[in-house]
């Protein structure tokens, strides 16, 4: 929406998230630069969802620290799976609960705030739809209205939790085609996602990670052959009988 | 008709301060029941008003039979278990409703002992299930005040409670702190299902907070237009309610609880919304 944006990253210094002892993210360092479209690839388990939401600031790291180059406004797209589909709320209050960040909880809607978010349903082809309940929807929709509400947040950095599950083709091309705007526009994305063709064809970077990271870098490096393995096995060693881990905080 | 319908009203005092003291809480209640509901929290303002007996025992014990004092007692014990259940869940992780239900076990359990204990049981009744002959001036202020407060709260807090349950992820994400809304909301429930002690009865009180609220699925599809439905289920329940309660001799609470039992069934098999009956006229499907 605005042209050029001042430049904001991301940056892990020796991150470790836990949930309860059990460490979700392991002594991770390294960067999500400004402007980056970066891919977070890993098996199921591997921390994605807990990274995504350390960045997001809604997870304490145990050790370690996520730190803000420049200031940023972030945004996080949920997994789909996270949201109460049946809330009783229309497409068009969906929409403006991306305006948080500027009206918050008492201030009112301009009218051009209202105008940006039919334009936001229009851009990701929803534009009918405004006095829909959210309930009405397929999942496809649902998704294309949550990127709606990323578009009215219009923030410096976007996190997307798996946008591209459970919807078909023809909507994850079209929001794929928003994420390549969001990137030429300057912002920084990070996206969770399954789909390695896909990634190898539209991400330029990629984190792998199992718990620890095992590459990070240009997509093409870090999804080697051998580099899938060793995450693979790293998943499966999941064992009860863990040691106590003594690398450096 | 009018016999029927206006001159109780205009023949009683009590009855007529019963009747506001309602309308009062008729306003501001079934909005939060709307809440509870959309939170899959249905029950928390039945735990609540059990959770404050051990209070009012308490009050009961130190005090006597002084309105003040156990109301202040019921309103400290329901805050310690909404907020504690509240702090426990999220420090261990467990379900908030099952640590709701703990807790409000062992207050139930700790307010009965008390009041045998004290040795009246009569109290006790009036307490849960209310009488209208106790809605004196200092109760009915209590109420409107209740309701108001409760109205202002919630034009503030509107926003983040609809955020909260929707996408309870983004709405941390955004900035909008969960847990104190949170918290405010539960004080709000706390207060207005104690309000009503002596006029409904903390039980009874719930019935008002959520039977509306539950109707009111059936006839919107937004929580705004849930909230105005359950207000106005909860008014016209309240009028009736009291008028079945003077005509045929039965106690306030249960009178108005059941004619707002009566509304809900109404709305379950005629509301537009899901209702039963609309379903059975077939009026085929849509071309696209």
């Amino acid at each position: 929406m605005s042209a050029r944006r001042a430049p904001a990253g991301l940056r892990l210094d020796n991150l470790t998230l836990v949930h309860g002892r059990r460490a979700a993210v392991h002594h991770v360092s390294g960067r999500f630069a400004p402007g980056s479209l970066t891919a977070v690839v890993g098996p199921n388990g591997a921390g994605k969802t807990t990274l995504l939401r350390a960045l997001a600031g809604l997870h304490k790291p145990e050790s370690g620290a996520v730190a803000h180059e420049g200031t940023a406004r972030i945004a996080l797209l949920p997994q789909l799976a996270a949201l109460d589909r049946a809330f009783p709320i229309a497409c068009r209050d969906v929409v403006m609960q991306g305006l948080w960040p500027r009206v918050g909880a008492f201030r009112g809607v301009p009218a051009s705030e209202r105008d940006r978010a039919e334009q936001a349903l229009a851009a990701v082809g929803l534009s009918g739809f405004e006095k829909r309940p959210v309930g009405s929807l397929s999942a496809g929709q649902t998704q294309r209205l949550l990127f709606a509400r990323l578009l009215v947040q219009d923030a410096d950095i976007l996190l997307l939790d798996e946008p591209f599950n459970a919807v078909d083709a023809r909507t994850s091309a079209d929001l794929l085609r928003l994420v390549r705007d969001w990137h030429g526009e300057g912002r920084t994305v990070v996206a969770v996602l399954h789909d390695l063709d896909l990634v190898a064809r539209e991400f330029p970077d990629t984190l792998l990670i199992a718990r620890d990271a095992i590459a990070w870098g240009p997509t093409g490096q870090a999804l080697s052959a051998a580099n899938r393995l060793k995450a693979r096995m790293m998943a499966e060693a999941w064992g009860e009988e863990a040691e106590h881990c003594h690398r450096a905080a | 008709m009018h016999d029927l319908l206006i001159a109780p009203f205009v023949e009683f005092g009590f009855l007529r301060r019963a009747l506001v003291g309602c309308l009062a809480l008729s306003v501001s209640a079934p909005v939060l029941g709307v809440f509870l509901v959309l939170r899959r929290m249905s029950l928390t303002a039945d735990v609540l008003a059990h959770g404050a007996l051990p209070g009012v025992a308490l009050a009961f014990l130190l005090a006597g039979l002084s309105a003040p004092a156990l109301w202040l007692g019921g309103l400290v014990a329901g805050l310690l278990v909404a907020v504690g259940a509240g702090a426990l869940s999220r420090a261990t992780g467990g379900r908030e409703d099952a640590t709701l239900a703990a807790l409000y076990l062992v207050a139930l359990g700790l307010g009965v002992a008390l009041i045998s204990m004290g040795g009246g049981s009569a109290e006790l009744s009036h307490i849960l299930f209310g009488s209208v002959l106790g809605v004196d001036d200092a109760a009915l202020l209590l109420m409107a005040g209740v309701a108001t407060l409760t109205l202002v709260v919630l034009a503030f807090a509107w926003r983040p409670l609809v955020l909260e349950c929707f996408d309870p992820a983004f709405a941390a994400s955004a900035g909008a702190r969960g847990g104190a809304w949170h918290l405010a909301f539960q004080a709000m429930v706390v207060l207005n299902v104690l309000s009503a002690f002596q006029a409904l009865g903390t039980l009874m009180a719930v019935g008002l907070m959520m039977l509306p609220a539950i109707a009111s699925r059936h006839w919107a599809r937004e929580v705004s237009g849930m909230a105005y439905a359950a207000v106005g289920i909860a008014l016209a329940s309240s009028v009736a309610g009291i008028l079945v309660s003077y005509h045929l001799d039965v106690p306030t609470g249960p009178a108005i609880v059941l004619v707002a039992g009566g509304a809900w069934a109404v709305s379950v098999l005629a509301g537009p919304v899901d209702g039963l009956l609309p379903r059975l006229v077939r009026r085929g499907h849509l071309a696209g």
